[in-house]
């Protein structure tokens, strides 16, 4: 019953995610489903944030460590995949194997940006506000550096797995919003179960949540493991869909851009992050020809957001679909 | 004897050059109301924060059961069956009562992040388990009406009984109540009294009171244990150690009459 449900659900999902996929390629200019495909990218990144900097309220600073790491094993795992098949420039794969390629590849750029968040995770997250921020920050510009020095990887002028015309470009449309409706699903489920209950009790008070024999420090590492994980994803389809990427792609400011998509959003809400996630996919984008004053403009913007609407546009809620769209509780669920 | 349900054996914890509590034992015999009693900063909340975990004593040994348990995390200690509540409330203020509740039961579920993240039937049926064992509870408090209310926007009594409540449902052997009657009135209180002895009956719990309202204290505790500056100075039936000179002497500074502290 449930499954067949969700099977239902999963295939018209995919027919629709289709069916758009090739109309934006027939009428839309690319220019435009670019700017869309960030914004489905942004979505993953900042509902895998909030996940930690939100729901559980541990900021931290050095998520674009984590993309990087994702990209770096995504690519790798794609290009070496491809030549053990047996793929090149003379043999391409056809579309539908690109993709299947390109989600192989984000397995491994996840489970790496996993395992790279439970390194960082396991010692930062016994500290607490400034100092984990301080902390997670500095590890980030560690994997920056690790990768900048990694000649294998291109160093400082990145990867493009040693082909002249860089990283094949596979994501496109389907496969972005396929991937993240996937894991907004997933953070969502989780976030809503028992174990986000807990998470939410360690953000209000730890000492209380500790004494009713929930390990916060496990806890705290469980959801920064699926945070990076998530965020490695994100990181695999922008290395797929950018073509090549470089050390500089993964600086601080992208910390900060996805720390402005979860305080636009509403700390602590999975709907919010994504709305804060579309907004700053389409302002970096007006703000194109201005780049170097992006940073500026974002401080500009959380001052106001600060004395506006401190607690983002959602604040802690989410949005609902309306009822008769929901499914009743208990039954299918 | 029958083994304690709690014992504890010469503990120490020293803060900088503070002995907070200094060499402290006594015993709490299983289904006992045992009184923790004494003037501000005797060291009380101290020697339950040795207990439930959040400080680990300098010296000396705690048993649960004759289990010992010093040094373990809170987390562990909690899981074995000794709950507690706070003087200074901590409740989740954002998360509703219900929640609040629910939350004690996270460390007995049965499925793991995936079965979360994937939906998997079991997890809805932990869920509406838990769901439907916080309601039972909060039904015995008469806060099942205020379920979907942030608990933050209760009032004081209730927070207080919220408090209590979410520690029942991690199903301890062993309860811990920090001053569960600062702030209540005297209404408040009165039914408080009932209450923990009502608690101890059905839920076969040992209770540990720290309390300042001496007439919850001589009411409802069979075993008293006074300290003073970490030290234990007097141990025994309520009266005995309501009338013992050392205990009016540390509460009041100087000999007074019974009557006065009766009413404190
Ligand atoms: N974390 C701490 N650091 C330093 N001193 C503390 C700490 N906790 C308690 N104390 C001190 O230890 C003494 C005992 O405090 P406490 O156990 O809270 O007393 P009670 O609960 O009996 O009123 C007090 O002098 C208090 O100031
Ligand atoms: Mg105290």
């Amino acid at each position: 019953m449930v499954w067949t449900y969700r099977t239902a659900v999963s295939i018209a999902l995919i027919a629709l995610l289709f069916g758009i996929n090739w109309a934006l390629d027939q009428y839309v200019i690319d220019y435009i489903v670019r700017i869309i495909m960030q914004c489905g990218i942004n979505a993953i990144l900042a509902v895998g944030l909030n996940l930690i900097n939100g729901t559980t309220g541990q900021f931290s600073l050095g998520h674009a460590g984590f993309m990087a790491v994702g990209a770096y094993a995504t690519a790798f795992a794609v290009i070496h995949l491809e030549s053990w098949l047996g793929f090149n420039a003379s043999n391409i794969p056809a579309p539908w194997m690109q993709g299947l390629l390109l989600s192989v590849g984000l397995l491994f750029g996840a489970l790496f940006a996993g395992l790279a968040g439970l390194l960082v995770g396991a010692p930062s997250l016994r500290l607490r506000g400034d100092y984990l921020a301080i902390v997670t920050l500095g590890f980030a510009e560690i994997i920056r550096l690790i990768f900048t020095n990694t000649e294998a990887l291109g160093g400082a002028t990145g990867y493009s797995g040693g082909r002249p015309l860089g990283l094949p470009v596979y994501t496109n449309f389907f496969w972005v919003f396929l991937w993240a409706i996937f894991l907004i699903t997933l953070i969502g489920n989780f976030t809503f179960s028992s174990y986000g209950r807990a998470l939410r009790a360690i953000r209000e008070d730890e000492i209380a949540t500790e004494a009713l024999g929930i390990n916060t420090t496990r806890m705290k590492v469980l959801a920064s493991v699926i945070s990076a994980a998530a965020v490695g994803v994100a990181g695999g389809l922008f290395a797929h869909l950018m073509g090549t990427i470089r050390p500089d792609d993964f600086k601080m400011d992208r910390s900060v851009a996805m720390i402005v998509m979860i305080l636009v959003g509403g700390l602590g809400s999975v709907s919010g992050a994504i709305i804060g996630a579309i907004f700053v996919g389409v302002t970096l984008e007006a703000m194109r020809d201005i780049q170097q004053y992006r940073l500026l403009a974002y401080s500009l913007l959380l001052i106001g957001l600060m004395i506006a609407r401190p607690q983002g546009l959602l604040g802690s809620r989410e949005l609902r679909l309306p009822a008769f769209l929901r499914r009743k509780r208990g039954g299918a669920a | 004897m029958t083994t304690p349900a709690l014992k504890l054996d010469n503990i120490a914890k020293i803060f900088g050059g503070l002995r907070a509590v200094d060499g402290v034992s006594f015993e709490v015999a299983p289904r006992q109301i045992f009184g923790l009693i004494g003037p501000n900063g005797a060291g009380k909340t101290t020697a339950f924060n040795c207990i439930s975990g959040v400080y680990t004593p300098e010296q000396g040994t705690i048993s649960f059961f004759g289990k010992s348990i010093a040094g373990r995390p809170p987390s562990e200690i909690a899981a074995l069956g000794i709950a507690r509540t706070f003087q200074n409330i901590r409740l989740f203020g954002d998360m509703t009562v219900l929640e609040n509740v629910m939350v004690a039961g996270h460390a007995t579920i049965g499925f793991g992040p995936l079965a979360a993240m994937f939906r998997l039937r079991k997890q809805a049926e932990e869920q509406e388990r838990l769901a439907a064992r916080a309601h039972e509870i909060l039904r015995i408090f008469e806060l099942d009406g205020l379920a979907g209310e942030f608990s933050k926007s209760l009032p004081y009594g209730s927070q207080r009984k919220l408090e209590i409540a979410r520690a029942l449902m991690l199903n301890p052997k062993v309860l811990l109540l920090d001053e569960p009657a600062a702030g209540m009135n005297s209404r408040e209180a009165d039914s408080l009294k009932n209450q923990i002895r009502w608690l101890r009956d059905t839920f076969d719990l040992t209770i540990v009171l720290v309390e300042h309202n001496m007439q919850v204290v001589m009411n409802v505790c069979e075993q008293v244990h006074c300290v003073d500056h970490g030290q234990t100075i007097a141990s025994g039936e309520p009266l005995h150690v309501q009338n013992h000179p050392a205990v009016r002497t540390a509460y009041l500074g100087a000999d007074v009459d019974e009557s006065t502290l009766r009413q404190s």
